[in-house]
């Protein structure tokens, strides 16, 4: 376990294409890279908690592809795939993503992961996933996997944060 | 009307970034609009005309003090907007929680190899 818990910070304007997704890790910069590109490592943390991460295609490397399914405990499958356009060691990957589950294709989003060396061997890895309108990445936010309604209560502060974001 | 209201709920009133400053600037505070004005710097008009925007969607509720009117945020008015991105954040939140883990054991092993 880490010894302080780093916090993911979700930024989605209001009325945007957009959402950044910021996290900063305890390990060197090519170690954090490394975990995005690969495959047994990968497996072993994307994906919400209870669901099996299956890793059908995985070829990190510029103009190859990748497929995964998230399949839940009633057996649910959620797939996701896209093209890698760009996968430059350690600073960034670029990749279009598709979520599988919608009535019609084509609503394909733009990803940029880009991973920033911090002082003392820590990384930053931003997230920055732009969709082709606000209603896809509002949809696409909305989803959100089936994860049950929170007791949201405790958390409300967070809202702030996200919202002045 | 001409205008249709383009904030009948939370989620279009902090649309504005004005707004969102202004919730920011008040926090879990009460407080006066003066105290608001000069935390913002902003014209004592414009602090107003967003208020009453925030007022009119629940997220703003006012309370008269003797002659002042104290504002604060009504925290449960913004738990829609934080229902709509929770499920999302929560995927990443746990994905990188996990990773955390991969990370501190890949990089144990590392140095353990030198």
């Amino acid at each position: 376990m880490a010894e302080k818990k780093n916090k993911t910070i979700l930024t989605a304007e209001p009325g945007k294409q957009e959402i950044f997704i910021t996290r900063e890790f305890d390990a060197p910069r090519e170690l954090v890279f490394k975990a995005y590109t690969d495959p047994k490592l990968y497996v072993q943390w994307l994906g919400p908690r209870g669901y099996t991460m299956k890793l059908e295609t995985f070829e990190p490397k510029n103009g190859r592809r990748w497929r995964y399914i998230h399949t839940d405990k009633d057996g649910n499958e959620y797939g996701f795939h896209g093209v890698n356009h760009e996968v430059l060691a350690p600073e960034r990957i670029i990749n279009t993503f598709e979520y599988e589950g919608l009535p019609e294709t084509g609503h394909a989003s733009l990803e940029i992961v880009r991973f920033e060396a911090l002082p003392g061997g820590r990384t930053k890895v931003i997230t920055h996933d732009v969709f082709q309108t606000v209603a896809d990445r509002d949809g696409m936010i909305q989803s959100g996997m089936e994860h049950g309604v929170l007791d949201s209560h405790e958390r409300l502060d967070e809202v702030l944060e996200i919202i002045q974001k | 009307m001409a205008r249709t209201a383009t904030t009948y709920d939370p989620f279009n009133a902090v649309a504005e970034p004005k707004r969102r400053q202004l919730l920011e600037a008040i926090g879990t505070r009460e407080l006066p609009v003066n105290a608001i004005v000069e935390l913002l710097g902003w014209p004592q008009p414009m602090v107003s005309k967003h208020l009453r925007v925030l007022k009119q969607v629940g997220l703003v509720s006012e309370r008269r003090v003797g002659r002042q009117r104290m504002y604060s945020i009504d925290a449960e008015r913004l738990k829609p907007i934080f229902d709509w991105v929770t499920p999302f954040e929560r995927y990443w939140s746990e994905s990188f929680d996990r990773l955390d883990d991969v990370l501190q054991v890949i990089h144990k092993k590392e140095k353990r190899h030198g």
